[in-house]
This record gives C-alpha cells, sequence and structure tokens, in this order.
C-alpha cells in the first residue's frame, strides 16, 4: 500500500511507530496530485509550505509532541479561508486573494500539527452541485473522467477519493459535502449547524453554512470533528455544549437502535432503480442486527427544493455583495467610476451560476417581493423541521440514499437549471433544518459509480449519526 | 410569469450586474422557470405557521464592544490586499460624479 493510500488512523499509527515520516506521507501525497493533475482537483499546491509543515511534525514526533492530526497531510476547500495561502474560492474577483487569517477550524487543525497541501477546487462560492460552475474549470471524477465529482465540494471529494490527501475540510450548506462524498465514494458529515465554526468560511447562505470533514472513513471523521467542533467566539451561532468523544464512541452496539426509513425519499420520480435497490438492501440488512426498522413520513419533503432555491440565491445575493472589487480581490482597470467598479470587478470575476443566484436573490429580497418570496420560504422552512421532530420522538436516526442518481456526465445537467437543483433534493431539508447528516460509502453501480447512503440526526446528535454510520462501514 | 427584459435590467443594476444582450434573454427565460418552479409552495397553508429565522435556539448572543487592535504583520497583510491604494491609504473612484 502506498503511503498516500493510508486513512487518516493508519497514517496516525505509521507515524506513531516510526513506520514512516511525516515528509514521506507528504511527499507521497504531493506526487499523486501531480499525477492526478488532470482531475483539476486542486486550485493551489502549496508544495513548499507543506514540506516545511511536515518536517516540524516529524521534529514534534520525534520530540515526543505528537497529537491525533500531527504530520497529516490535509487539503482544504477553496472557500474556506487560509492564512498566508491564496484562497479565490474558485471566483476570478478573488484571484489574487492572500487571507491574513486562518479559519477556526483551519486553525485548529494547524495547530495539531497537520500538514495543508493546498486549496481544493470547488463550485465558485459553493454554488452548484456538479463542481462545473468552476471559474478554474470543472473536476473530473476518478471513478469515470468523463463522470462530475458532485459538488460543491467537489474537489474535496476528489483528493481524497484519489488518494491526493488524507482528509480535507469542506462547506456544506444545502449538500456540498454529502453528495460529492457520495458520488466519489467517501466519508462526509453536514455537522449540526452551530456545532463547528463557520468564521473564515467564505458566507454563502448564513443560516445554513456548514463546515466539515471529508476523508476515508467515518472513524476518520469521529476524529476530525473532536478537533474540529467547539464554540468558537469568532461566530456568534456556535454551541457551547461540550464536544463529545466521538471516535470513543463508535463501537456501540446498534442493537435497539430505532431507524427511522422516510417514504418520501424513496418515491421520488426519476430516481435511479439501481441506487435505490443498493440502498433498500443495505437498510434490509439491518434487520438481522435487532435493530427497529420503522417507516415514517415526512410530508413536506418535496417543499424543501423550492424553500432552498428561495433562501440560499436571496442569503447568497446578500453575502455576495461584499465582493465588489474595493478593499481586496481583484479590480477591474476599466472604470471611469464607482458604480463601474463594483459592476465591472462583478460582472467579470463572478461565473454565470452566482450571477444567476444573486439575479434570483435579489429579486426575492425586492420591494414587494418578500413576504412572497423570503418569508413565504422561512414558514415552509418551519413545517419542514416539524416533521423531522416529529420523527424523532419516535426514531433515533434516519437513513435515505444521499443522491437519487449517481455521479452525471459532465455538461449533462449544465444547461438545466431545475435538473440541477434537483440534485439535492434528500441533502437539503435536514439543511434546512440544522440537522446533522453524514454520507457513508455503501455499494458501486454495475458501471463502477459510488453509491451512498445518509444517515441524518437529531440536533447535536452526530454520535448517533457516526455510529450507525460506522456500523454500515464495517459491517463487511 | 415570464420576466420582462426591463425588469432584469433593473434586478441587475440593483445587483451591480453588467448583463449582454443574450444574457438578458437568458436570464429571463431561466429566472421566470425557477419562479414558476417555486410557485408551488403557495399550495402550503402556512397562515398559523411562525417563520424560522434560526435554529441553534440561541439567543441573545453577546460581547463586550471594545476595540481589539490588529498587530502589525496582520495590518501589513491587508495593507497589500488593497487594489489601489496611495500611501497607507485605500484609492477609490470618487463617490459623487462631480
Amino acid at each position: 500500500m502506498n503511503l498516500n493510500e493510508l486513512t487518516l488512523v493508519q497514517a496516525h499509527k505509521g507515524l506513531q511507530k516510526k513506520e514512516c515520516s511525516s515528509v514521506e506521507l507528504t511527499k507521497a501525497c504531493l506526487k499523486q496530485i501531480k499525477e492526478k493533475a488532470h482531475l483539476n482537483a486542486f486550485i493551489t499546491v502549496c508544495e513548499e509550505n507543506a514540506m516545511q509543515e511536515a518536517k516540524k511534525a516529524d521534529e514534534l514526533i520525534a520530540e515526543g509532541k505528537q497529537q491525533l492530526l500531527t504530520g497529516i497531510p490535509f487539503s482544504v476547500k477553496d472557500a474556506i479561508c487560509t492564512k498566508d495561502i491564496r484562497s479565490t474560492g474558485a471566483a476570478k474577483i478573488l484571484d489574487n486573494y492572500v487571507p491574513s487569517f486562518d479559519a477556526t477550524v483551519v486553525k485548529k487543525i494547524r495547530e495539531h500539527g497537520a500538514v495543508l497541501l493546498g486549496k481544493n477546487n470547488t463550485d465558485t462560492f459553493g454554488h452548484g452541485a456538479s463542481n462545473e460552475h468552476s471559474m478554474y474549470g470543472p473536476v473530473k471524477n476518478p471513478h469515470d473522467e468523463t463522470k462530475v465529482p458532485g459538488g460543491s465540494s467537489g474537489g474535496s471529494a476528489v483528493s481524497v477519493a484519489a488518494n491526493m490527501a488524507v482528509f480535507s475540510i469542506a462547506e456544506d450548506t444545502g449538500g456540498s459535502i454529502r453528495q460529492p462524498a457520495a458520488f466519489c465514494g467517501i466519508a462526509g458529515l453536514r455537522p449540526s449547524y452551530g456545532r463547528n465554526s463557520r468564521y473564515g468560511a467564505m458566507a454563502m447562505a448564513s443560516s445554513m453554512d456548514t463546515i466539515g470533514p471529508m476523508a476515508k472513513t467515518v472513524e476518520d471523521i469521529a476524529i476530525l470533528m473532536e478537533v474540529m467542533a467547539g464554540q468558537d467566539e469568532h461566530d456568534a451561532t456556535t454551541v457551547s455544549q461540550s464536544v463529545p468523544k466521538y471516535s470513543e464512541l463508535l463501537d456501540q452496539d446498534i442493537k435497539g437502535k430505532k431507524i427511522g426509513v422516510p417514504k418520501e425519499y424513496f418515491e421520488l420520480e426519476g430516481m435511479d432503480s439501481e441506487t435505490k435497490q443498493i440502498i433498500e438492501q443495505q437498510i434490509d440488512s439491518m434487520k438481522s442486527q435487532g435493530v427497529k426498522l420503522v417507516e415514517v413520513s415526512l410530508p413536506h419533503t418535496k417543499y424543501a427544493i423550492p424553500v432552498y432555491y428561495i433562501l440560499v440565491p436571496s442569503e447568497d445575493s446578500s453575502n455576495m455583495g461584499r465582493y465588489d472589487g474595493i478593499r481586496y480581490g481583484v479590480r477591474t482597470e476599466e472604470a471611469s467610476n464607482l458604480f463601474d467598479i463594483y459592476t465591472k470587478s462583478r460582472t467579470v470575476g463572478m461565473p454565470e451560476e452566482v450571477k444567476r443566484r444573486i439575479m434570483i436573490g435579489t429579486y426575492a429580497l425586492s420591494a414587494g417581493y418578500y413576504d412572497a418570496y423570503y418569508r413565504k420560504a422561512q414558514k415552509v422552512r418551519t413545517l419542514i423541521r416539524r416533521d423531522f421532530d416529529r420523527v424523532f420522538e419516535q426514531v433515533d436516526v434516519l437513513v435515505t440514499p444521499t443522491s437519487p442518481f449517481p455521479a452525471f456526465d459532465i455538461g449533462g445537467k449544465k444547461d438545466d437549471v431545475l435538473a440541477m437543483y434537483l440534485a439535492d433534493v434528500f441533502v437539503g431539508p435536514a439543511a434546512l433544518a440544522g440537522l446533522p447528516a453524514l454520507n457513508v460509502p455503501v455499494g458501486k453501480t454495475s458501471t463502477g459509480l459510488p453509491v451512498g447512503l445518509q444517515v441524518i440526526g437529531r440536533r447535536l446528535d452526530e454520535v448517533g449519526v457516526l455510529q450507525v454510520g460506522h456500523w454500515f462501514e464495517t459491517k463487511q | 410569469m415570464k420576466l420582462t427584459k426591463e425588469q432584469i435590467e433593473q434586478i441587475a443594476t440593483l445587483a451591480r450586474l453588467e448583463l449582454s444582450e443574450a444574457e438578458k434573454e437568458q436570464y429571463a427565460t431561466q429566472l421566470s422557470s425557477v419562479l414558476e418552479y417555486i410557485d408551488m409552495l403557495n399550495e402550503v397553508d402556512t397562515s398559523s405557521v411562525e417563520e424560522t429565522c434560526q435554529v441553534t435556539g440561541l439567543e441573545d448572543v453577546v460581547r463586550e464592544d471594545v476595540v481589539v487592535s490588529t498587530d502589525e504583520e496582520t495590518r501589513q497583510k491587508l495593507l497589500t490586499a488593497f487594489p489601489e491604494k496611495v500611501g497607507n491609504l485605500l484609492k477609490v473612484k470618487a463617490v459623487f460624479d462631480n
């Protein structure tokens, strides 16, 4: 096995037993990044920085100061700020932007001595579900290079799936961690809203944005969450509840658990039959474990996408206002007045999908339309939340497909805006309700494309979600 | 309901975006289809439902209103990020035309 193929747990043990060094691990990852450059998973690779950090990590390990993440090479979605390393959000308007600070979660991980390899491609500012809407070009799925990797965190998913990084830190607003994790066959967790700090993430839809881990195993995810989670003075929406030792709680027996199967997630028109079959088989396999499977109903599920596509563009259009070419980023040289600076810098520096969302959001929030669109959507959002509250009185977690179909062709849905939005149909509802949700890879289609199962939990019950995910991962 | 070209132009001005004629036509069609899709929310009775403004349940998260200084290194980095500057001042176009 090559060093770059190790999981976080394996790499940690390898470093501990001195079977390998961080420099060797980092070199193996950098070599793989070069060999797989055509997948376009990275916007920026910081080789020199990575080698320096690896050497430092080896010194720490030699001094007996190894922590869980010391010396482990990782990558970060480019829509999350990294100190002294270019962070573009995949937007040309930030092509030259070098943050003076680390996002809180990145800071915590780097303080553990993890080695930052570079920044991952993404749909610009997280706007997309296929990673085709990046101003730095589309990302290819390593399982089939004619397919999309999912999005928006497509570069992060590919960097882990193709063994370029041991793990990646990404962002999930309405499915941007879980859906690409499903398409690429890796684990990815959207934490409860408020569990991890959002400070340093380029804001998209602030009432839903979360930062979470993507990794090769659920066990790795649990370890990462122990480091990432917790209250942050820079993010007033983070909660004060103590952070559980997730990795030590993984192995609990799932016997006696009540698992909900929401029927609306299996009745969708146009759902891929093979995906459905694989997920149903997986759920069935829980029966022999003394698990109680309960069919439940979330009647407002079908409204999640229309709600999502009012709330997200509205909050987007407001958040995108900061990209104006004034204080940082790329300013047009063609402006003759202030209005031109804003307009021309934004027009050149942002791609079509970002502009489309700004247009929808600006319209939805404009005078006379606010009640009809934004307020109405916030009310239906309450009904979606109540659906979940009600079923979580009966069951411990919910299991569903992560996506109605496996990875689709690059270019296949690009011009069909609504078809693309439907890619988020199973990942949107939990996001609107602020719940934790995990993708765990459970199989492959006959053509070799990964299929992912989603576990959704009660608010702040990452433990319950990870336990069930871990069971699926280790049962074979 | 299809949005008119004038509506698209007005939204673009509010959003500080410049659109080509082809883009105006494209966005008019796409925005209209998205809005039509969103209309399905009208079949939901929300007359007695409160809005969800946040999901954490946190209330009154406050901090002291104090000035926190920035170290010189960070200050220099922020200055370096300015697209145009005169000395340590950010340069912008005049706010008023004359």
